[in-house]
């Protein structure tokens, strides 16, 4: 009997190994809880499209995909990714979505140095500027990145000398504030105040009445459930200054959200990695690849930024894999080494990595408009190529200026 | 009252400083110094009648769970569940109907039936098992909030609201002096005014029920002693069912007014059974004027709290509970 238990035993195991070897197993994490519920959905979407347009098969093998939720807090990416590791046995990890989640990931992948990890979205800049993994590359821009071009565009064209900011309080809008502040205030405009709002924020009213009479406009670096809360409210309290927008704010996630209170949104300039209506060829065939996978009710009209990125990073991770033909011998060495030098034609442009493996991209700058039939798209504006994480300035400047936090960088010209 | 002076004559005078200070505060124009220390008096006065019409939304959500803890002795930790549900109902009914105010009547007619069925189904099977009520209601919350998930996705949604409340008014308070002498009153959004007063007038009509009406009567003599009541040949049963009606109608009516103006979405279940939990516990567990006290101050620690220490708000609400808990850990107006 015993030996009868001791055969089943050994055979389910040399099966379980031979399984192992035709699938190539990765684990996908999103904000599929919580304040970014939304953008995690989406991020999926992309997700989903890139392997409906690229297939699962790399050479004889196949991908499996495992997918994790969290809620944009550090630990629980963490919590989800340590799951996927330890108890799915995923090779691979794709994530994490937001900013704080990134860094804590990015930390985490130095403990499984065999493993690679494949950024998701995350946009916070330390994450790959600081103490940068070996084994995690990140094919998106940071929050900075995606924020070029958007200060020169109100200082000189819109005419903006004095803002102020609200901004969700964690890395990611850091990083995005950090990138308008060093472009608006080195040509010489004020940030008279910059507030910030918890993650998860829902009574906006008295973060509204702070808000100063004597500016130009007001820049919103809020996401999720957050914008769409201080759209309704800033529309209850009468609100009326030009507003300008972050990278997740001008976004389909809010754009296409229910109520009239987006409409507030209309001509307010933005800049982020993408513009829905930009004519280049690339984008329009994914556009057009995201409608045909998702029927209308279950997606945005056009692909929000997380789609985009989620697309972008599942296409730099199987082409890399289809490189290597799947070879994962050798703690992964091979994978590892075509994805520092792979140079992927995504949607948004060209994306090759840096010595960080940090994206270098395609920036845009947008304006909000009607469609006419009450959607509103983000009209691109200016398009700006090989944006680079330092912004263009030299190392050692960049490296003076401190990393994005509530107070950094101070406004003046570096 | 005189009573009250003559025992605690130092706290009656604190107090009554405190409102003096209060009322300079919000009437007076304030001296430059005092601006330049503290802000301009826009921002303060605004953050105060957030906090107070915040505290409004709370005392909905709040009073049906305090009511049914009070009288039932059971922590119905899917209260939460039933306020998110109303949202959903509410937006439902107004997106279709366009009219708010059916969506209101339309969410506390639903979510009061579920609450009955809660109390029938679930409730009474179990009857003074303390502990088994509070882990079967936290399951069924995180059942209710998984299946909503599934029905309405992840989603914000916003309940539209009625175009004659959009925009603000003005209100009789000064904020300012111009230069020139003309005075500058404080502009403040009217939906929030007209639910505020809207849930003062539903605490009115609770208190006045509880204590002017034979039902209320019959309630309260529950909230004393249950058995006794059973035994001089009240339904007791019944009148279980009709309270977490009403418990439960509020919280759907609660979903609506939150969904007016803020927005609804998954998540939000914990963060108001939270919000209500801390509120009675400040207030007092079972006690209606205490969830309105408790209601008020912590809706106005969350706002006073976002505008002058915002680093540190969340801990503010959190730490009033801490001392409540510590100084009377029966809460600030519990009867007993």
């Amino acid at each position: 009997m015993r030996r009868v238990g001791f055969a089943v035993v050994t055979a389910l195991l040399l099966s379980s190994t031979a399984y192992a070897q035709d699938k190539i197993k990765v684990g996908v994490t999103a904000t599929l809880e919580g304040t970014y519920t939304v953008l995690g959905e989406d991020g999926m979407r992309g997700h989903v499209t890139a392997l409906n347009v690229l297939g699962k098969k790399i050479g004889d093998k196949e991908l499996e995909f495992v997918v994790a939720s969290t809620d944009a807090t550090p630990d629980s990416a963490v919590r989800a990714v340590r799951k996927l590791i330890e108890q799915d046995k995923v090779q691979i990890l794709l994530s994490p979505l937001s900013g704080d989640e990134g860094i804590a990931v990015k930390n985490f992948a130095k403990t499984h140095p065999e493993l690679t990890f494949v950024n998701a979205a995350s946009g916070a800049q330390e994450t790959t500027y600081v103490d940068p993994a070996p084994n995690f590359f990140r094919f998106n821009m940071d929050g900075a990145q995606w924020q070029v071009g958007l200060g020169k565009y109100a200082y000189e064209t819109k005419g903006y000398r004095k803002i102020a900011t609200v901004g969700e309080d964690y890395s990611f809008i850091y990083t995005q504030v950090f990138g308008l502040a060093l472009e608006f205030c080195g040509l010489g405009g004020k940030i008279s105040s910059r507030q910030w709002v918890p993650l998860g924020t829902k009574d906006f009213a008295s973060v509204i009445a702070a808000l100063p009479d004597d500016v130009d406009a007001i820049y919103l670096g809020l996401g999720g459930a957050d914008a769409v809360n201080f759209l309704n409210q800033y529309q209850q309290a009468g609100g009326k200054a030009h507003l300008m927008g972050g990278s997740i704010m001008i976004d389909q996630t809010i754009l296409s959200s229910k109520g009239n209170a987006k409409n507030a949104l209309v001509g307010t300039i933005a800049a982020s990695g993408q513009a829905d209506t930009w004519e280049d060829p690339r984008w329009q065939k994914f556009v057009k690849a995201y409608q045909d996978s998702f029927p209308p009710e279950k997606r945005f009209p056009s692909p929000s930024l997380l789609a985009t990125n989620y697309y972008g990073s599942t296409m730099a991770l199987i082409l890399a894999l289809r490189e290597v033909n799947g070879d994962l011998s050798n703690n992964q060495a091979k994978l590892k080494a075509a994805l520092a030098k792979i140079e992927i034609d995504a949607p948004n442009g060209k994306i090759k990595l840096d010595s960080n493996r940090q994206a270098i991209g395609t920036n845009f700058v947008t304006e909000v408009v009607d469609d006419g039939k009450g959607a509103l798209f983000s009209k691109v504006v200016k398009v700006i190529p090989d944006v680079n994480q330092t912004l263009g300035y030299d190392a050692a400047t960049f490296a003076k200026i401190g990393l994005p936090s509530r107070t950094v960088p101070e406004c003046k010209k570096y | 009252m005189s009573r009250f002076i003559e025992r605690h004559a130092i706290w009656s005078l604190i107090i009554l400083l405190g409102v003096a200070l209060a009322a300079w505060l919000i009437f007076a124009v304030w001296p430059p110094g005092l601006e330049e220390a503290i802000g301009r008096k826009k921002v303060f006065l605004s953050a105060v009648f957030n906090g107070i019409t915040l505290g409004g939304l709370y005392f909905l959500v709040a009073s049906g769970f305090t009511l049914i803890f009070g009288l039932m002795r059971n922590v119905n930790l899917a209260h939460g569940s039933l306020y998110l549900f109303g949202g959903y109902v509410g937006y439902g009914i107004s997106s279709a109907t366009g009219s708010w105010i059916l969506a209101f009547i339309a969410a506390f007619i639903v979510v009061a039936v579920i609450g009955v069925l809660l109390q029938l189904l679930v409730f009474r099977r179990m009857e003074g098992q303390d502990l088994r009520q509070t882990m079967v209601t936290i399951g069924l919350s995180i059942v209710f909030a998984d299946l909503m998930l599934w029905a309405f996705g992840g989603d914000f949604y916003q309940i539209q609201t009625p175009a004659w409340l959009i925009g603000p008014i003005q209100l009789p308070l000064m904020t300012a002096m111009k230069s020139s002498g003309e005075a500058v009153f404080l502009q403040y959004p009217l939906v929030r005014l007209v639910i505020f007063c809207g849930s003062v007038v539903i605490g009115i009509a609770m208190w006045l029920a509880l204590n002017r009406t034979r039902v209320g009567m019959i309630v309260r003599a529950g909230v004393d002693d249950r058995e006794i009541l059973a035994a001089t040949g009240v339904q007791i049963q019944l009148v279980f069912v009709l309270v977490f009606a009403l418990g439960a109608g509020l919280a759907g009516i609660a979903g609506v007014v939150g969904g007016t103006f803020q927005s609804i979405s998954p998540g939000e279940d914990t963060r108001f059974l939270l919000a209500s939990l801390v509120v009675v516990i400040v207030g007092g567990m079972g006690s209606i004027p205490g969830a309105a006290l408790g209601a008020l101050i912590i809706g106005l620690a969350e706002q006073l709290g976002s505008v002058y220490i915002p680093t540190y708000a969340i801990v503010v609400t959190f730490l009033i509970m801490v001392l409540v808990l510590a100084l009377r850990p029966q809460g600030l107006l519990a009867r007993r």
